[in-house]
């Protein structure tokens, strides 16, 4: 699971007005290479919410990224190589995402996120 | 600029979608693009004729379809040679001359539809050509122009089609090709893994099409299954991303080298940016979350072979009011039982998630079962205040059902009035469409792998009530 996912999910049993951002438990974390296309992140970056991705980069090792959103990411090409590091190249291969208000747990394992929720959440 | 389209034989609802996707992929003005029939022919014949701005926009539209066999400059018609040389004779020197000159090379060919010439009836053609001043030489592997007669008879019994009255040849220098190298490469016997509901290779690639896929852009697919779609997203560089509520199958696969993944690594194509398991019809999307997918193309789960879940089942089937509790030991490995996920909820979930989160301008392409209707009743797609259908293309797969692949734009924002708008629209679509149900149980017989040379074969033994006009099978 890669962080652009972690960015657009949240936990959405019922009841839960927190559920964004998920905490991430890493158990095991591996980078890959990929094409960089400054297009894409430019679109990305507006989708992003900058705090939940810094956090979320940081407990999976990396804390290059600026604390606070950069007013002109779109224009500075080395911040569009750190988000496309920290959003893009990142796994999370094996661990958790944990809901903020409630403590559920969504496995991840084998790079996939268990967002299924039980029949007594829905 | 108009331009002789001539289509593949196939998949003729799909046909003219196709190149007004890519004639807007590729820039071309929306009010600029126009369609016009060759006399005395009729909508299903594979010539037309399309107006565009320019020739690199045809040259691009060709290279990137699946049915278009060629965009040819149109030098002269007629309905005999004697008329075809009069037109050409007429067509300007100075659209001509440039591709005629000394210093390069040109080939022509014959194309016929529907009858067989000869070698000898086929020089016979080109040599009746001696008026147009070729200058250049011959070279038949790789001419710099590509010259082509096509010809057609007034006959109908080859070709399926309806009785054209008139025999007519064009005669055209060859702007674009599809490639439908495209297909043997990715065709489905030989993807490591498959699944029952997998979608064949050129209609994969005709819903990325539709859905305007191309690099930068991102692309979703909510009930993922074993990708097929994605992968044909990707191949036309989009970034993809997929979910589905089976964990077998967008997980586990078949083992680590055979699994959604390895269906994008065996064609070299950049891996999904994501895979989830998630319930389409309970999204774990984040609430501030819109407008991030470029695109959204699938094959909902609808019927028996891939029937749609949902999770929340046991609570359903039981029909109990107090919520049924997993036990504390068993939540980690939990299994959640899922219920039935009916056609009209599967749809209304996914023209509001499509709401959300398209961008503006954005596709939604999916598959839609029908009933093919005998006695010309219409049939009511759903709908949705955010989306303006632009494109519905049957393929018919029995004789009482076919599917449709609707393509819909997003034209206006998702807002709460949109919102309320959107429930009443759906309220009415599920009121109709319940009503049509009773006639018969629709979404448990329409949806059979999309396998199209099954579905070519299977439409020789069954008994069609018109079975001299098969258009829409081929
Ligand atoms: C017709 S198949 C699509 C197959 C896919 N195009 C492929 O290439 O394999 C429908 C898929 O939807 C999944 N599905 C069914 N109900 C779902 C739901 N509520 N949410 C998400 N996925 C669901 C099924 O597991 C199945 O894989």
């Amino acid at each position: 699971m890669r962080l652009i996912t972690h960015n657009m999910l949240s936990c959405n049993i019922k009841g839960v007005a927190n559920g964004f951002p998920l905490k991430i438990e890493a158990e095991s974390v591996i980078e890959k290479e990929v094409d960089f296309n400054p297009d894409f992140l430019r679109h990305m970056f507006a989708k992003i919410e900058w705090k939940a991705l810094v956090e979320a980069a940081r407990s999976l090792g990396y804390s290059e990224l600026p604390e606070d959103s950069p007013a002109a990411a779109a224009e500075d090409e080395s911040l569009l190589k750190k988000l496309h590091h920290a959003l893009l190249e990142l796994h999370l291969e094996e661990g958790a995402l944990v809901c903020p208000e409630t403590g559920r747990r969504f496995p991840v394992t084998r790079g996939i996120p268990n967002m299924l929720l039980h029949e007594d959440e829905v | 600029m108009w331009f002789l389209c001539v289509f593949y034989h196939r998949l003729l609802d799909f046909r003219k979608p196709e190149v007004e996707a890519l004639a807007e992929l590729f820039g071309e003005d929306e009010s600029l693009l126009q369609w016009r029939l060759p006399e005395h022919h009729h909508n299903d014949t594979p010539f037309h004729f399309v107006h565009l701005s320019s020739e690199e926009i045809a040259r691009n539209i060709a290279k990137r379809s699946i049915l278009v066999k060629g965009m040819y400059e149109l030098w002269g018609q007629g309905s005999s040679y004697e008329e075809l040389k009069d037109s050409i004779q007429t067509f300007p020197d100075s659209r001509k001359l440039p591709f005629l000159a000394p210093d390069s090379t040109f080939r022509i060919s014959v194309e016929t539809f529907g009858k067989a010439l000869t070698f000898d009836e086929q020089r016979e053609r080109i040599n009746s050509l001696t008026y147009i001043p070729f200058q250049g030489k011959v070279n038949l592997k790789k001419p710099d122009h590509k010259f082509f007669i096509i010809e057609m008879d007034e006959s109908e019994e080859n070709n399926g089609l309806q009785p054209i009255l008139q025999r007519r040849i064009f005669f055209g220098r060859e702007v674009g090709f599809a490639d439908r190298k495209l297909l043997p490469t990715f065709q489905l016997k030989s993807r490591t893994y498959l699944g029952p509901t997998a979608m064949d290779a050129e209609m994969a690639f005709l819903m990325a099409n539709q859905a305007k896929a191309t690099s930068g852009k991102l692309v979703y697919d909510p009930f993922v299954g074993t990708g097929s779609i994605l992968v044909s997203a990707a191949r036309f560089g989009a970034m993809t991303m997929g979910a589905d509520i089976d964990i077998r199958v967008v997980r586990d696969g078949r083992g680590p080298d055979c699994n959604v993944w390895s269906n994008f690594k065996q064609y070299g194509l950049p891996m999904p940016v994501a895979l989830l398991r998630m319930d389409n019809n309970l999204p774990p999307w984040r609430s501030g979350l819109k407008e991030i997918f470029d695109a959204i193309i699938c094959d909902p789960p609808y019927g028996v072979r891939a029937g749609g879940r949902k999770s929340g089942g046991r609570k359903i089937l039981r029909g109990t009011v107090d919520p049924y509790t997993v036990p504390e030991d068993k939540r980690s490995d939990h299994i959640p039982s899922t219920g039935a996920y009916s056609l009209v909820e599967c749809v209304h979930d996914l023209l509001h998630l499509a709401a959300r989160m398209l961008v503006m301008k954005g596709r939604l392409v999916f598959f839609f079962p029908v009933l093919r209707d005998e006695n010309g009743s219409e049939v009511k797609f759903p709908e949705h205040p955010c989306f303006k259908l632009v494109a519905v293309s049957e393929q018919i797969l029995s004789s009482r059902y076919s599917r449709v692949l609707l393509t819909m734009v997003k034209v206006e924002p998702y807002s709460e009035e949109v919102e309320e708008a959107a429930r009443l629209m759906h309220l009415e679509f599920r009121e109709n469409h319940l009503k049509w149900l009773e006639e018969g149980n629709i979404h448990s017989s329409v949806f059979k792998p999309s396998d199209s040379c099954q579905v070519h074969t299977d439409t020789k033994s069954f008994k069609d009530p018109k079975p001299k006009y098969r258009g829409k099978y081929v």
